[in-house]
This record gives structure tokens, sequence and C-alpha cells, in this order.
């Protein structure tokens, strides 16, 4: 029978499907979210899901829905009557074998649709972006434009960009939920991605396959702006990149020595930065990152990112921290404590009057 | 069963009755049973308190109440526990107390084996979480992909007490999996033709077949990544001409079949309880075998869906997702048939009823998850985020755990001669129902709304906190649906002896004989002519049956205790474990050459020991 708290109870049963339709609604309030697409790719994949979605809502409310009716009208009592003993039905058998096999048929059309339409790279008018995972950081190269630049990727909105992807040690995966699903990467091995903004704005991305100890502290930026913005962008970013006159400047580009291979004091010197770069170069940092002004200016594979202009970045440390100079002296001042297991590895303790000039030099690099 | 040899046997052994050495050598199939089940049910416990640490951990952003390393231990045990430690030997426990009943023989076929295979399980697990001791826990994820689990990227021996331990376990799976392959191909009762096996027999030998294809897969991919780290081979390593992507495949082709390894014993028991109280049989009895073969023989077909995010190309896309959406129709033939029994049955409202139906329910939603991405392009927003915990977590818990709980109300009365208490039973049901609820649902909002899987913390800004904290909330409620659990069979052990032979009004051989049955399980077996044997003598009868009066077992011989297999198992844990010490000291081998010597002077002395 049918009790009113019965009824109740199978009206409860429905709150997943009225949270998912709340869900679809406030997906705005989460930065990454996958239901609220930016970009082609990611729109492609909310069709889909869309689609998946709205039969598998049917299928949860009839099939819990007799489930639920079925335990509330044959409730039975211990000194009951034997119910006739049925053992099945041909036709029952048939029914529920061919019926979903039509729902999975409407959802297997669109889905080898859409794998045709995502597995490549793009081609046509579009901007190469290399990328590349490292523990625990993203590296982003423009082989055609001259950029290398580290856990912040411009892009031009309403411009497809072709991702190919690997990684410098394990495997990681690239995910800009807004604009397209994730892809992972392999060492020795380049994999395609691709997405068009179709706005301006910043937007959140992350590592999505585990890679050891600081997997979760492995995000980046996406920064989608106007196609003047992002040009002007490039040309800033082209000065001193080790793609572009292997990292030196010429004498067009600015008042810049030519030969910048050599440690020199930066365009404007005050005490402070001129302590930063002797810094930079005596304590080791130059191990691991390719600086502009600095021997490694050129060099390509370094185990760090690069920091030729660091100082324009809006985030350090693979998104975790926003770029203050608080926030970079905290971290200069010990990683580990920011970061616990980071490769970046201090040879030794600095003082803070040491962190403060490395500050003011890393900063001047916008 | 074949008696004509034992015709000059001494009298019956009957097991040592009492006392630790009388556990330590039995090899009685159902003390074999509690002793896995009790040992199972230990480490599935570890397995919950990780989870609540890792709850604790994110209830807030960017918290530091364990450190990143601590977390990502904390997970890979998770995931290796709750799997190998927790719903295999549940489920093992179940195949070891209830085969031989259900089919009617009075041992497996090897009850040695079955000995051997508990205290090999046993050792692995201990093996395994000595690791915490050494602060040395595995720590490169469950699924452990290359090339994080090399010797440069993960230089401890996390990783070797995972890789070791797995093999040590994995002996012990092949050990069961061919002795209840064994078992039910030949000791079943006189009329019991395979199509009228009991269903929870019949997904326990497919689960057995499944054993036995799938594992030796895993055993050879950790056999390579075991060469990798020791000895210099580069089967997964790019720098030597290997690769990564090899691993995945090996794995998947193990780990997917390993799914229905920890579901199919579930399916099987809720299709064990919903014909007995709803007091008719299983709908579609033969659609649900023959769905249940199909599930296991498409699950070699669909590993890949795994990788959907590393780039395989489009027609392996097509292939893995046209294959996995195939597999929807047998799971929804199961589903329809269970819906089906309940339909027109007179539903006796016992706990295990609630969780049975409790895990068809959830499991539904699990199924539908499934179907979600099983849609590539979809899937590469889904795989690796929350929503696809949420998933795993509707299969697994709601589907295997809620699954193996109406098994233990439901074998509770059979395997301790006692009534588990149905109010408790009851509280215990809506508390882990309301708890898993609170816990996985909001996962998938979370997952759909970016939260990668496997991360230790996650920052302020991204929304990620508010369910995150109630879904803590909700794991401490599960937490408390555990003791409740735990005070119920607590009070049962304490109370009187009070359970009939046949307190459900059961509908298979194992309801005939006394709870908990004799050593010898049959005094003599019943004549089996249907797949409902106790029901056809209820009915034949007109009415209850007679409680079963406890037989003399006079001229019944049943095995001898031994000890061998344990000496064996302590060898299969040498010979293994010992190549943990290679980085250690060059003699290490010498630990192997110890092993192995036990191994065979241990299985010598088996072979040759009388068996009865």
């Amino acid at each position: 029978m049918v009790t009113s708290t019965g009824t109740l109870r199978r009206l409860a049963r429905f709150a997943p499907a009225v949270c998912l339709l709340v869900l679809l609604g406030c997906a705005e309030n989460y930065p990454q979210t996958t239901l609220a697409p930016r970009g082609d790719f990611a729109r492609l994949v909310d069709d889909l899901f869309r689609t998946t979605v709205w039969w598998a809502v049917l299928v949860f409310v009839l099939v819990e829905g007799v489930l639920l009716f079925a335990i509330f009208k044959f409730k039975g009592r211990p000194d009951d009557p034997e119910p006739r003993q049925t053992h099945g039905s041909t036709v029952l058998e048939v029914a529920w074998t061919i019926i979903p096999a039509f729902i999975l048929a409407a959802i297997a059309v669109p889905t080898v649709k859409t794998i045709f339409k995502t597995s490549d790279y793009a081609t046509g008018d579009v901007v190469q972006i290399e990328v590349i995972g490292h523990q625990w950081w993203w590296e982003f190269r423009y082989p055609d434009l001259g950029v290398v630049t580290a856990n912040e990727m411009h892009v031009p909105v309403g411009k497809t960009v072709n991702l190919r992807m690997t990684t410098f040690d394990v495997l990681h995966s690239f995910w800009v939920p807004q604009f397209a699903g994730k892809r992972d990467v392999f060492p020795g091995r380049y994999n395609p991605l691709w997405f068009k903004a179709e706005v301006t704005g910043t937007f959140s991305g992350t590592c999505a396959e585990f890679c050891g100890t600081q997997h979760a502290r492995m995000m980046f930026k996406v920064i989608s702006e106007s196609q003047e913005e992002f040009d002007a962008w490039v040309s800033r970013q082209r000065v001193g990149s080790p793609l572009v006159n292997g990292g030196r400047i010429a004498p067009a580009d600015s008042a810049a020595p030519a030969d910048t291979t050599r440690p020199a004091p930066p365009a404007a010197p005050d005490s402070l930065e001129r302590a930063g770069i002797a810094l930079f170069n005596s304590t080791g940092c130059i191990g691991c990152h390719s600086m502009v002004g600095t021997p490694t200016a050129g060099i390509l594979k370094m185990t760090g990112p690069n920091l030729t202009h660091v100082g324009s970045r809006s985030t350090i440390v693979a998104g975790f921290l926003a770029n203050t100079p608080e926030n970079l002296a905290k971290w200069l001042s010990n990683p580990d404590s920011v970061k616990q297991g980071t490769l970046m590895k201090l040879p030794r303790k600095l003082t803070d009057a040491e962190v403060a000039a490395l500050v003011a030099y890393l900063r001047s690099h916008q | 069963m074949a008696t004509s040899v034992l015709d000059k046997a001494p009298a019956a052994h009957a097991t040592a009755p009492t006392g630790i050495w009388s556990w330590i050598t039995t090899v009685d199939h159902k003390r074999i049973g509690i002793l896995y089940g009790a040992t199972a049910f230990l480490f599935f416990l570890i397995g919950g308190l990780e989870a609540l640490f890792m709850r604790i951990q994110l209830m807030k952003p960017d918290n530091d109440f364990v450190s990143p390393e601590m977390f990502n231990a904390l997970f890979t045990m998770h995931g290796t526990t709750m799997i190998f430690l927790g719903v295999m030997p549940l489920s093992a426990m179940f195949f070891n107390y209830f085969i031989p009943l259900q089919i009617g023989a009075r041992d497996v076929a090897f009850p040695r084996l079955n000995a051997f295979s508990y205290w090999v399980f046993l050792l692995g697990g201990l093996f395994i979480n000595f690791s915490w001791l050494l602060n040395a826990a595995p720590n490169a994820g469950w699924f452990g992909y290359a090339n994080l689990t090399s010797n440069q990227y993960s230089p401890g021996l996390n990783t070797d007490f995972w890789v070791l331990g797995l093999q040590i376990l994995g002996v012990a799976s092949m050990a069961a999996a061919i002795n209840f392959f064994v078992t039910i191909v030949n000791l079943r009762a006189p009329g019991m033709r395979m199509l009228r096996m009991p269903m929870f027999t019949w997904m326990s030998f497919i689960t057995q077949i499944l054993l036995l294809l799938a594992f030796p897969v895993i055993t050879i991919a950790l056999v390579f990544l075991m060469m990798d780290r020791h000895f210099g081979t580069h089967f997964f390593l790019p720098e030597g001409g290997g690769d990564p992507v090899l691993w995945q495949h090996l794995f998947w082709i193990f780990g997917h079949p390993e799914v229905y390894i920890l579901i199919l014993p579930a399916f099987g028991i809720v299709s064990e309880v919903l014909p007995v109280f709803s007091r008719k049989p299983l709908f579609g009895y033969t659609a649900m075998v023959f769905s249940g073969a199909f599930i296991a023989f498409l699950g070699f077909g669909v590993w890949s869906h795994h990788m959907f995010a590393t780039g395989m190309g489009p027609f392996a896309d097509s292939f893995f997702a046209l294959s996995t959406m195939l597999i929807a129709v047998p799971t929804g033939v199961k589903i329809f048939n269970w819906i089906g029994t309940l339909w027109g049955g007179s539903l006796q409202m016992k706990t295990p009823l609630y969780f049975a139906v409790g895990m068809v329910a959830m499991f539904i939603i699990g199924g539908l998850s499934g179907v979600m991405h099983s849609s590539p392009p979809a899937d590469l927003q889904q795989t690796d985020s929350y929503f696809v915990v949420a998933h795993f977590h509707y299969v697994l818990f709601g589907g295997s755990i809620f699954g193996l709980t109406a098994g233990a109300y439901y074998w509770f009365p059979k395997m301790f001669g006692r009534m588990l208490n149905e109010t408790i039973g009851k509280w215990h049901f809506w508390l882990m129902f309301i708890g898993f609820n609170v816990t996985f649902f909001p996962m998938h909002f979370l997952g759909l709304n970016g939260m990668p899987r496997r991360v230790y913390t996650y920052p302020e800004g991204l929304n990620f906190e508010f369910w995150n904290q109630v879904q803590t909330w909700g794991s401490i409620l599960l937490g408390v649906s555990m003791l409740v659990f735990i005070y119920n069979m607590w009070k049962a052990a304490r109370g009187p002896a009070n359970a009939p032979a046949d307190p459900w009004r059961g509908a298979t051989l194992e309801w005939l004989i006394p709870s908990p049955p004799q050593e010898f399980n049959f005094g003599t077996v019943p004549p089996v002519g249907s797949s409902t044997p106790a029901w056809d003598l209820r009915r034949a009868n007109g009415g209850p049956l007679q409680e079963p009066a406890p037989e003399s077992g006079e001229g019944i011989h049943m095995p001898r205790p031994s000890y061998w297999p344990v000496v064996t198992a302590f060898g299969v844990l040498g010979v293994i474990g010992s190549i943990l010490f290679t980085h250690a000291f060059p003699q290490w081998y010498l630990i192997t050459i110890t092993g192995a010597a036990i191994l065979i002077y241990g299985i010598y002395r088996w072979a040759f020991e009388p068996a009865f």
C-alpha cells in the first residue's frame, strides 16, 4: 500500500535530480567548473554530457520509482500466504534488453561523432603552443612566436590554440575545464588538444593526473585576451626569450647590452637589484632557472621555470600564491615550508636581506 | 561423495575443537571462512580510518592536518586495502563458508590449499601494512602508474612494499580461485545441475574464472615493474625505450575485471536475499546467470575506458566506448530482474532485505554515472575528477559493501548460531545509507565543478569547501554506522545461541542443517531437484521442516588438520618479500634461498602428509 510517508519518501528520492538542476544552474560560482563552457571544445563535450545526463535522470527516476513502488506495494507479513510463484517472463527479458540498448544507441551516435571531432590537432589559422608538464609546474612555449613562460598561458580570444603536449618527467594531465577536457602527457610523446576561447578573462587549470607529492599544487591560469593585448604580451615576452636570439637581447629591442649571456646589471639598476642578480648567479638559482642577463638565458631544458618576465605573472608557485613581494619573499625564504617536497632547493638558508634583494631583482623583470 | 578409498581410514579426525592451535592448523572451510571474515573486517576498518583521515584533511582549504606525503600514502593504502584486503577477502569469507554449504559438499576440493590461501593473504596484508611502521607506506596510487613508480621518481621502499605485497596477495587469490572453481565443478550434490546452482554460487563461480584470467596479467605487470626497479630493465621507462602506457594497458586489463571480481559476489548475495525475503523465486534465473557471464566476458574488452584521456586515437576510443555501453545492457537486465523478484512478492522487511534493496538502489546510481563516462569526450571532463570518485564508490560501496552487509545479516545466524538484533540492524542500515549518500553524492557536484582526484588540498576561491565539509560529516556518520554494526555483532556474541537452522525460510541447502553447521556439514546430502531445494522439501512437507537434530558423524571422514600450509605460506613470504632488500645489502638473495627452502620443504611435507 502507498502511504503518505511513502509518497514523501518517493518524492525525496527525486532530490538528486533536483540537486542536479540546481547544480547546472549555479555552476558559475565555480571558477573551475566543467558545466559553464567558455570554449568550443568544452562546449562539444558539454552538449554530449547534457544528452547523457537527461537520459540518466529519466532512467533513474523510472527505475528507482518502480523499485520504491514495489517495496511499498508488496510489503508483506510473516503469516501471509505464499505469494504467486513466478519464475520470469521472456517478453519482459527481451523488452528490458532492447529498450536500454536503444537508449545507449542514442548516446553512442553523438559520442562517436564527437570523438572524431576532438581527437586530433586543430588545423588552419591557429596559435601553436607546446605544453610541457614538470613536477610540479607547467611550461608553455610558443615556438612560432618565440615565447617561453610558466604557469600562465595567454591566448587570443576567438582564435583556436593548438596544444602539443608532453612532459619533462612523469605523467601529468592538462585540464582547463571551461575550455576543454583533460589530456594526459607522456614522456617522449606528444598529445594533441585544442580550444578556442569564446570570452576574455582568467580561467583556472590544474594537473589532473597524480604525479607525486605536490600533485595538488600544480595549478595554472589561462588568460584569454583581445588580439591586441595578446600581441603586446607576446612582444614583451619575446625580449630575452630563449627562443629569440638565444636569449640575448638585441640592441634594437631595448637599452640593455647586446650580449647578456655574461652577468650584467639591469637597465635601471638600484643597489638592491644589483645585489639580487649577484645572488641569483652565486647561490645556485641559475642551476635550475633560465633567466635573461645570466649565463642560462638561452637554455631551454631547465628543471625550474624560466624566470624572465616572472614579475609580469599574476601568481607564483604553480598558481598557488599571488605574485606579491611578501609571497615571493616567503617562498624564497623556505620553499619547502610553502610547498613541501618541492624540487626547488636552496643551497643554503638565505638571510632576510638576501631574500629582499632577490625579490627586488625578480620583480623588476616585468 | 566418493568414499571408496576411505574404507581403511582411521576414525574421523575432528579438528582440535578449541584453542589457538586449532585455528592455525584448521582446514575446515567454515573456520577458514571465519578467519577470512575477521581478518578482512579488521583491514576494512583500517581502510575506513584511512578514509576518515583524508576526509578530515579535506574539510577546509589549504588544511595541514596531514602532510602531502602522508595524504598520498593514505589514498594509496585506502584503495589498496579496500580492494585487496577488504572487499575481496570479505567475499572470500562467503565463498569459503557458503559455497560448500550451498552445493551440499563437506568441504572444498583442496582443504589444505584453502588454509594456505588464507595464511598467504594474512601475511601479504601484514607485509603491505608493515610499511606504515617504517614510514614507507606505498604512495604512488593503488593504480601505480609508470613512470612515477620508477626508482628515479619513487626511490624509497614505498613502491616495493606495494609491488611485493600485491604479488603475495595474488598468490593467495590464485590458489583460492583454483580451489573454488574445482569445488563448484566437482563437488555439487547429486541433482544439482549447473543451472540449478544457487545464484550466489553461480556469481562466485564466474568470479573465480575472472580471478583466474585477470590475476596473471597483474602478476606479469608487477614482475615487469619489479624488474625495472631492481634488476635494471626498462619495460615502462621511456629513457630505455620502454613505454609507461604499457603499464596502463596491463594494469587495466586486470583492473577492469577486478571491478567485477568485487561486485559479482555482491550481485550473488542480493540474488539470494531478494527471493527469500520476497518469498518467491528469483525472477529470470537463466537470464541472471547469462547476464552475469556476459558481464564477465565483456569485462575483458573494456579496459581502455580507464584511459580515454591518454589520447589513444578515435578508433580505439570508439571501440572501448561502445563495448563499455554494451556492458550496461546485461547490468540493466540484472537490476530489472531484481525488481521483478520483488514485484508481486510478500516482502518480509528484515535487515538483510533493507541492505539488499539499498544495494540495488545505490548501484543504479553508480551504473548511470558509469554510462555517463562511457562517452570518451564527456569522460575527458570527468576522469580523474571527484565525479569518478563518486561513481566508483556508488559501485563499490553502494554496490559491494551494501551487498556484503546484506550477506552478513543474512548468514550471520548460520555462521554463529545467533541472530543479529533487528532494531539495531535497521539503525545500522539508515545511518549507513544516509552517511553514504551524504559522503558520496556531493562528489558528483565537486567533480563536475572541477575538483581533481588525489589532491591533498585545494585552494580557497574554487568554492570546493562547502561540499567537502558536508562530505566529511557524512563520512563521520558512516564511521558511526560501522560502530553500530560492531555493537550489534558484540551484542549477539554475548547473547544466547538463539538462531534456528532456518530463520528466514531460506531456499538453499545451507538452511537445512543446524546453525552453526557441524564440521562435516551434511550427514546425508539432501536431494536437489531445482534451484530452491529447501523450498521443495518444505512444500513436500506441507509446512515448516523440523529443526534438524545434530548428527553423530559416525563414519564420516574429514581431512586432518595440518600446519604445513602455514609453513608454506611463510616460504612464499620469504621468497617474494626478500626482493625488498636488493638495494639494502648484496647478500639479499640468501633470504630468497631460505624462503624457497621453506617453501619447497613445506610443499614436500604437505604432499606426503596423509590427508585423512
